[in-house]
């Protein structure tokens, strides 16, 4: 009896053990990226990180870090595709959630869902075959690599997270909503409009957090249509490089312990900092969200 | 005048909802039409068996194919127990508490983690710090961290759809909740954990960034033969094939081919779990539960 009872015990630790391995990955992951930026941040700074504006390791003159041209790059291309992507998506969530027979949903839902699945690099190659040269020809440029086309191909990815998670958000809705707006006299499409969605705004809002973050840490796509040139953008039809891309290309090239390789975890630490906030947002807004509910 | 103008309205939004849709499914079909499109000239039996020849300008992708295997593989073998394991944890073992809020903190963060800062942490850790070598043993557990958020998920949706009242039939019966989990609740979850081990798995194959320094290679002309080996992979021979190669034009035919292998795997991969979710979840409503 007592060995059955330690038996289960060992068990429900085992099971526990899994569950805090989650926890620790996240902090080791967190810890490395520190670990290793810390030589650079000493060697460096990190103030130099920020206001440095060029990023040059191997510079005749001496290497010069700064982080700027990237940010400037990740930022831009992060909010092109958001404004690309979350109109569209919010559209198709409330088609989806409200205006849609349920055949349409059974066949559009898994469409959505096979194009959360299409992976990054085979939208990346779709940019540079098809979408580059239709840039090039619309504006005129000698190619089609720049910020543009990553804010297009970007916004079609993050499409499926904002477009699951504002249906989510538009069907968990109380019925009795839409009831009272139809009851008043309002037109289906003022309770949509005016009710359905104001009142599903916090799950929107995280839905678009989680497009963002998800199109901040995107590397493959931007990295094989945006040109890859590390200046600082001032147009979107600027190539650009993202600090996704600055990682993939160069921690390849680099010896290991140098400060290069330094700077590059460094980077990779902003780019932690960067989406870490913002699913935290993400978070932050959905709890109130259901503590509103409750 | 108000009345027309509110009807304007109504008319114009539903039309331009319906329009982002079309174009949503336009945007789907087209990638995929396009990509089929192209890409089944360079389909034939030499092409999926044969290794690339002639500095990849002809030849197959063969390595590439049974390198993702390999990898998808040991992805799995990594993140399936671990990620099963955390969802019974918090759905069988505990109740809400702060632990277990945590743990899902860790893995919605876990999620949103850049693809690439987990290649990052694969070089940081397995490398450098345990010193294995770039291998598909190093690339299969950073994968398989980076999908674990999926497995933990979709097992614990499993587990959710588990009615409460078998466990009270199993406990009150006597067992010890080991039991009851064994025998009750994991063989009713299995099918949903079954979805979420191929969700994981065509994540796992089409991604690309974790594995850039954790393993993969530019070419090999042999299979890998041990888990100790460097592999090819089909997102990184296209990545390779699409922008680093040296005719780049000339290739073309050959990328698209490996872009067309690789998007079937994908979609077969996702979606057998969407009919095995939708099956299951048929089932379950017809069960009367």
């Amino acid at each position: 009896m007592n060995y059955r009872r330690l038996k289960e015990r060992a068990i429900g630790l085992y099971f526990a053990g899994n569950g805090v391995a989650v926890i620790i990955f996240l902090l080791a992951i967190l810890g490395l990226l520190w670990q290793n930026s810390w030589p650079f941040f000493k060697e460096v700074g990190p103030l130099k990180l920020l206001t440095d504006n060029q990023w040059n390791p191997t510079s005749y003159f001496g290497p010069i870090f700064g982080i700027r041209p990237m940010l400037v790059s990740t930022l831009m291309v992060t909010g092109g595709a958001l404004a690309l992507a979350f109109p569209i998506g919010v559209a198709c969530a409330a088609y989806l959630g409200k205006m849609a027979f349920s055949w349409e949903r059974e066949i559009l839902k898994p469409l959505v869902e096979i194009l959360a699945g299409i992976p990054s690099v085979v939208i990346g190659f779709f940019g540079l075959v098809v979408l580059n040269p239709i840039i090039a020809r619309v504006f005129n440029l000698s190619n089609g690599l720049n910020i543009l086309n990553g804010s297009i191909l970007l916004a079609i990815m993050a499409l499926p997270t904002i477009i699951s998670l504002t249906e989510d958000a538009i069907t968990a809705m109380p019925k009795n909503f839409e009831d009272a707006s139809l009851a008043l006299g309002a037109t289906s499409w003022q309770t949509l409009w005016r009710v359905i969605l104001p009142a599903a705004k916090s799950g929107i809002a995280a839905a678009f957090m989680l497009g963002m973050g998800r199109a901040i840490g995107e590397t493959m796509t931007v990295l094989m249509v945006m040109g890859n040139v590390l200046s600082l953008p001032t147009s979107f039809l600027d190539p650009g490089m993202t600090m996704t891309a600055v990682i993939a290309i160069e921690l390849g090239e680099v010896p290991f312990n140098t400060t290069h390789y330094y700077a590059l975890f460094a980077v990779g630490l902003v780019l932690f900092i960067m989406t870490f906030l913002v699913n935290l947002t993400s978070d932050i807004i959905l709890n109130r969200f259901q503590g509103v509910e409750k | 005048m108000r009345v027309t103008n509110g009807k304007l309205h109504e008319k114009l939004g539903f039309f331009l909802f319906r329009m982002s849709m079309l174009l949503v499914i336009a945007i789907v079909f087209y990638i995929i039409f396009d990509i089929v499109s192209k890409g089944v000239g360079s389909i034939n039996w030499q092409f999926l068996t044969d290794r690339p020849r002639d500095g990849m300008t002809a030849g197959g992708i063969f390595p590439a194919i049974i390198g993702t295997v390999y990898l998808t593989i040991i992805t799995t073998l990594v993140s399936v127990p671990l990620g099963v394991g955390a969802a019974i944890f918090l759905n069988e073992y505990s109740r809400e508490n702060f632990l277990t809020r945590i743990i899902r903190m860790a893995l919605r963060n876990l999620a949103g983690v850049p693809s690439i800062v987990f290649g990052l942490f694969g070089v940081a850790f397995f490398i450098q710090y345990m010193g294995l070598r770039p291998s598909l043993l190093t690339a299969g557990l950073t994968m398989g961290i980076l999908t674990l958020p999926v497995t933990v998920t979709a097992s614990e949706e499993a587990l959710k759809t588990v009615p409460a009242s078998f466990r009270q039939g199993a406990l009150a019966l006597g067992a010890s909740p080991w039991q009851m989990i064994r025998s009750i609740v994991l063989p009713q979850a299995f099918p949903g954990m079954l979805t979420g081990a191929i969700l994981g798995l065509a994540r796992a194959a089409g991604e690309t960034a974790p594995i850039l320094f954790t393993g993969a290679a530019f070419f090999l002309p042999f299979l890998p033969n041990s888990i100790h080996s460097q592999f090819m992979a089909l997102p990184y021979h296209l990545y390779i094939l699409a922008t680093q190669h040296h005719a780049i034009s000339r290739v073309r035919p050959l990328a698209y081919g490996t872009a067309l292998v690789l998007l079937l795997l994908v979609i077969l991969l996702n979606g057998a779990a969407i009919i095995l979710r939708s099956y299951y979840r048929n089932k379950m409503r017809k069960g009367g539960i």
